[in-house]
């Protein structure tokens, strides 16, 4: 994937990273102010956890498109000799990584801030957890980031559109969560919610790579 | 763009006059044939219209899904205005649905709104996503486009009903109460036959209103089509809403 | 020779023109942007297109590039037909468009290196296309430092990166100084031998170096044929 080069070289820009890492510390600080807790854990941090990642993701969402809509970059890729879904799988994997870095910084944030059990022992479920949970947000979110961007109201349809979208992922995803964050769990979040997170995955990204050739033709 | 449009007039009064005879029919059973819930007592009736409306709606978006695909496949934009219109004639109907679920809630558990119901919450949640429809539309300009990105939506949508229904359902811990109990089947005789007759009645009334609503769109169309080759261009005063054909 | 004697013999196969374009025609929503252009241009020749804004000069090079698909009528790029074959020829065409579609974080070099990528040309082929537009010194450079001047060089640079048998170009030589403008000369004038179509606001300009002109107003072709036979009266009702 040739393009997945031309995102990591747009990573010199650094904006949208560390704005997304801001806004999820930013957030956790309101929700200990919010919830009037010194601590939270199980099902309750679960869902702040949750919550903050997909509100944090809604920003890097928004400007996934922004630079090939404003310079020409989709006219550009349009006009070369590839495949047009190559465009889908790069933005995708270039959100997914903009996601796992925003994690590896929140992460740790979280279960120093707000988080009453330790970190260490759910680390491994989390992780895989927010891998599959990324690679929702990542497809759905290139989807949505695609249709807004050549929409007049930019930053307002990418999020109303992708919310709704998005809910049976987080409701999989906080609820995988919620148990290993509970003292005294085991640290292998339940299978059940994994299984559906993996289905819902494997759904959008396939109807994404079906559908995604009509968002770029004209 | 010369193109032929059906006017979909054909079978409109009759299907009307079916509507009209069915949803009759439907309001006598309910109010003389079905017998009073035990617990509800009479404000059970509402899930007479308010599971119809439903379950309609969510068809009706499925199916406007699927003449989404339609046009994505044909090119012919009067798949997407047959989309188009079952779309938002669908989000009409659940809009109205939601509200009779949140009286019949009201009347028999006390609350506007409960969670613990999965299906009123994904309901919820599908509506929510397709208020964006309309939004979506008229934030893009150029129409071809317009109907592109709209039918890619509408697809999309169209397939995240069945998954979103799958996983509240397993998020929640109780199953809506009474409803799905009685559409299962537990219905005694007289409430199966009232159900089903107001659920054929809605459904008539969507589709007459559909096929009413693509009527009008084109012949609406076909004036302005007829006015600009008569009067020229500069007599016409931009459409303004949605899907337009040509 | 006219052009439609030469549209109405079926052309034999290495005869073939670089673009056949039967009653074209595209909209946009119940606007016309371009209606009834037929026109065949044959490999290597030059064909201006001229008309007004609005016109649909740009829409027509858009089309030529794939990038926007016809809604009747016949286009065929090299006897490819448009748009089921685009993938094919888009190796072949190179667009110099009003913006330089150029990433203005990235330094020219970077984005002529991803362009490269996308077309597989080998790296040296940067470097030597950017000696021809005496850039490689400012090659480093983010894109949004440079002056327009330059900025349009490196636009060429890309236009012409996978060596395009069709080379479209709206309005060149805008943003060019003479220097400028005599160094990419070589690169997309008429002595490299690609066919090209190029637009301009300079009908003179554009006359000078064409082989075949199609002008345009509103959308519908007003005249079609060598650039001796327009005459001074049709173009000054073109532009009027």
């Amino acid at each position: 994937m040739i393009l997945r080069k031309d995102l990591r070289l747009e990573l010199r820009t650094l904006e949208t990273i560390p704005a997304m890492v801001l806004f999820s510390l930013t957030t956790f600080v309101i929700f200990h102010f919010g919830l009037n807790r010194a601590t939270i854990d199980g099902q309750l941090a679960a869902g702040v956890l949750t919550a903050t990642l997909l509100f944090a993701a809604i920003l890097g969402i928004n400007r996934l498109f922004v630079a090939e809509r404003d310079q020409g970059g989709f006219d550009a890729f349009l006009l070369a000799p590839v495949d047009r879904t190559a465009m889908l799988f790069a933005k995708a994997a270039a959100l997914f990584t903009f996601l796992v870095v925003l994690e590896l910084i929140s992460v740790p944030a979280f279960g120093l801030l707000l988080l009453g059990t330790s970190l260490g022992g759910p680390l491994p479920g989390l992780i895989l957890v927010l891998l599959l949970a990324n690679l929702g947000l990542a497809v759905i979110g290139t989807l949505v980031s695609a249709i807004a961007v050549q929409t007049r109201a930019r930053d307002l349809i990418g999020p109303i559109i992708g919310l709704p979208l998005l809910i049976p992922a987080l409701i999989a995803t906080a609820r995988a969560i919620g148990p290993i964050l509970a003292p005294g769990s085991s640290g292998s979040p339940p299978g059940k919610w994994l299984a559906i997170l993996a289905l819902y995955d494997v759904v959008f990204a396939l109807l994404a790579y079906a559908v995604f050739d009509f968002l770029l033709e004209d | 763009m010369p193109q032929r449009l059906t006017t979909h007039g054909k079978g409109l009064r009759g299907l009307a006059l079916a509507t009209l005879a069915t949803i009759s029919l439907a309001l006598v059973l309910v109010f003389f044939y079905a017998p009073l819930d035990a617990d509800q007592g009479f404000v059970q009736k509402i899930f007479y219209i308010h599971v119809p409306l439903a379950i309609v709606s969510l068809c009706g978006f499925v199916f406007g899904a699927l003449l989404a695909a339609g046009y994505l496949r044909t090119g012919d934009r009067r798949w997407d205005m047959r989309s188009y219109v079952a779309i938002h004639m669908a989000l009409i109907f659940g809009i109205a649905g939601l509200i009779t679920g949140s009286i019949w809630a009201k009347a028999s558990w006390g609350h506007w709104w409960v969670w613990n119901e999965p299906t009123l919450v994904s309901y919820l949640i599908v509506l929510l996503l397709f208020c964006t429809y309309q939004p979506l539309r008229f934030s893009i300009e150029d129409p071809e486009r317009q109907s592109r990105y709209a039918s890619v939506f509408s697809v999309v949508a169209g397939a995240f009903v069945p998954l979103n229904f799958i996983a509240v359902r397993l998020a929640q811990q109780y199953v809506h109460p009474r409803v799905l109990t009685l559409s299962g089947g537990h219905l005694p005789g007289s409430m199966q036959v009232t159900f089903l007759i107001s659920l054929l009645g809605i459904a008539l009334l969507y589709a007459t209103l559909w096929k009413y609503e693509m009527a009008a769109k084109n012949a609406r169309s076909q004036v302005r089509r007829l006015r600009r080759t008569l009067l020229g261009e500069d007599t016409m005063r931009p459409v303004g809403r949605s899907a337009a054909p040509s | 020779m006219r052009v439609e004697e030469r549209l109405v013999t079926e052309p034999p196969a290495g005869d073939r023109p670089a673009i056949e374009l039967r009653d074209l025609a595209r909209h946009f929503g119940e606007r016309t942007a371009l209606e009834g252009v037929t026109i065949s241009v044959p490999e290597g020749a030059t064909l201006a297109v001229l008309g007004r804004n609005g016109a649909g000069k740009s829409t027509l090079l858009r089309i030529l590039a794939t990038l926007l698909r016809p809604h009747s009528g016949q286009a065929r790029l090299f006897g490819e037909e448009l748009p089921r074959n685009g993938y094919a020829v888009r190796g072949r065409l190179g667009l110099l468009a009003h913006e330089p579609l150029l990433y203005r974080e990235l330094s020219g070099r970077e984005n002529l290196t991803y362009h490269a990528r996308l077309h597989r040309v080998a790296p040296e082929r940067i470097e030597q296309v950017l000696q021809a537009v005496a850039m490689e010194r400012r090659a480093e450079d983010p894109v949004r430092l440079l002056s327009r001047g330059m900025v349009q060089r490196i636009a060429v640079c890309r236009a012409i990166l996978h060596d395009p048998a069709l080379l479209l170009l709206d309005e060149p030589r805008a943003n060019l100084d003479p220097a400028a403008s005599e160094l990419v000369e070589p690169l997309i004038g008429r002595g490299a031998g690609r066919t090209r179509v190029l637009t301009s606001h300079d009908p003179q300009a554009a006359l000078a170096e064409a082989d075949l002109v199609l002008a345009l107003k509103d959308g519908r072709p007003a005249f079609v044929g060598a650039p001796e036979e327009l005459s001074e009266n049709q173009l000054k009702d073109l532009y009027a």
